[in-house]
């Protein structure tokens, strides 16, 4: 059982399996696969590797890459606040550095499916233009920027899922709808961080209305109509919990003017 | 509507009384909304989609579009139900801040639940009666283990399903949702381990950063034992 003979084949009908796999860390993979696997399992777990790392469509490589633009901004943020110094109190370290970890993921999961068609990573100022001057000095700014920007997140994939729906993008649906609920679950205990550390008094894990900051992150959250449903006084529950229960989409439109000030 | 919005709150505090006096009867029972609701989102129901009752008393979630949204009403169902019994029942040492977020937990658990039933309208499922008998609603680490459980297993069935779903409108919806079963999956978890890395934890989110997600028939076995109606997907789509 030769693994380059099959990659070879396979670069028949996909000439970019070499950069594909690259982006999934070819040197890890060939160099552990001697040892490790039997001559069986190889061709499973490069099938698996492929079907995994694959955006063909126009729809699924546009959306990919609006997703990785995020996760780029995401990742960076993450690790330069983590290694800077006295920002991040040692207590709520844990917290970020797991959060951290999956946007490092996210990224290498997205630059695998994309392939050579991934986007560079830009260049960024976490201060937005000055908007956040202190970010990476005052913890309540970089908490607040950081809830903000999973938010961001969660709303941009969910206004995304409806342009995977291709037969040939149902597995990147899955994917994209499985790193949606990691960023919902970032933006829940961050939101609950703002609570106990007095930044935000009040704040839950979830969206009221369209309550929060920057209002350009939340505007429209306050939808109260879902499926043609007015649910207005459902269950004798209030407006407020009615608009927790749904999450509301962003357009990419939308997306893109909040994380614009943020991209050199 | 008027009138039967306030059903449904009679209905509510009803079942919290049955619960409370110990009987389980008709505790998921919630007034129906009215079906003209229903009909604005699932236009006409096609007859092979509706849902059917077996004579053996299991009941069938129906297949397509209208299969999934029942799939998702039973779970929702089950997780209501759940939150209702827990602030019915406090477990001991219950915080006010605990409280105030299984209270609102609760609260949206009941809104998706009645949201699917008048968004399905006769084409819903009834209401299925669950069993909590493995669950000591009086030790706090059971019953916030167990809502783990439950916003956990609603996010891996939400995201398994995204992609058998036909209609786009259908899947927005789903994913208004799970990001808020999400949010309580984490929510939760800070209050069982907080300041730690279990609100997104390697139990359950994967070496690529990602959140579970598994077909319907892997998560109805899953939440079987939790509910005595019986539930079939037989018919659900899988792919």
């Amino acid at each position: 059982m030769n693994i380059f003979n099959i990659l070879s084949e396979i670069e028949k009908v996909d000439g970019e399996v070499f950069e594909r796999l690259d982006h999934v860390s070819r040197r890890g993979m060939f160099s552990s696969m001697g040892k490790k696997l039997s001559a069986v399992a190889v061709p499973t777990l490069v099938a698996g590797m492929l079907n995994k790392a694959y955006a063909t469509t126009p729809g699924a490589l546009d959306v990919l890459n609006f997703a990785l633009t995020l996760e780029f901004l995401e990742d960076e943020f993450y690790k330069k606040a983590l290694s800077t110094a006295g920002l991040i109190p040692d207590t709520d370290k844990p917290i970020f550095a797991q959060i951290s970890k999956h946007e490092t993921q996210h990224v290498a999961f997205l630059v695998g499916a994309l392939g050579a068609k991934a986007i560079a990573k830009p260049v960024f100022d976490f201060t937005a233009k000055g908007t956040f001057a202190d970010v990476f000095s005052n913890y309540k700014t970089f908490a607040i920027v950081s809830h903000a920007l999973e938010d961001t997140g969660v709303r941009a994939y969910k206004g995304q899922a409806g342009n995977l729906m291709a037969a040939e993008d149902k597995p990147l649906l899955q994917y994209a709808l499985q790193i949606h609920s990691v960023e919902a679950r970032h933006a829940s205990v961050v939101r609950r961080l703002l609570n106990s550390r007095g930044f935000v008094p009040g704040a839950k894990g979830w969206i009221t209305l369209a309550q929060g900051n920057p209002t350009a992150v939340y505007a429209g959250d306050d939808v109260l109509t879902q499926g043609g449903v007015n649910l207005t006084g459902l269950a004798g529950k209030s407006n407020e919990a009615i608009s927790e229960a749904f999450d509301e989409p962003l357009t990419k439109d939308a997306v893109l003017a909040i994380a614009k000030p943020f991209i050199v | 509507m008027e009138k039967s919005q306030n059903d449904l709150s009679v209905v509510e505090s009803t079942a919290n009384v049955l619960q409370s006096s110990g009987s389980r009867r008709n505790f998921l029972r919630n007034a129906g909304l009215t079906t003209a609701a229903g009909v604005a989102i699932l236009a006409v129901g096609c007859k092979k989609d509706d849902p059917v009752v077996t004579p053996s008393g299991t009941v069938d979630l129906g297949s397509g579009d209208v299969g999934i949204l029942n799939y998702a009403y039973a779970l929702e169902q089950l997780e209501a139900a759940f939150y209702i019994q827990v602030l019915t029942t406090p477990y001991t040492g219950m915080s006010a801040a605990e409280t105030a977020v299984l209270t609102d937990i609760r609260d949206h658990e009941i809104i998706h639940r009645d949201f699917f039933k008048a968004a399905l309208g006769t084409n819903a499922i009834g209401a299925l009666e669950p069993n909590f008998a493995a669950i000591d609603f009086t030790s706090r680490d059971k019953v916030l283990g167990a809502a783990k459980l439950f916003e956990d297993t609603g996010v891996t069935a939400y995201n398994g399903a995204g992609k058998l779903i036909k209609d786009a409108n259908y899947l927005l919806l789903a994913g208004k949702i799970v990001s808020v079963e999400g949010r309580h999956a984490a929510a939760i978890a800070d209050l069982l381990k907080p300041m730690t890395a279990f609100f997104a934890g390697d139990d359950i989110i994967d070496g690529n950063g990602l959140d579970g997600a598994k077909m319907p028939s892997e998560i109805l076995t899953a939440v079987q034992p939790y509910i005595k109606t019986k539930i079939s997907g037989a018919n659900l789509p899988t792919s």
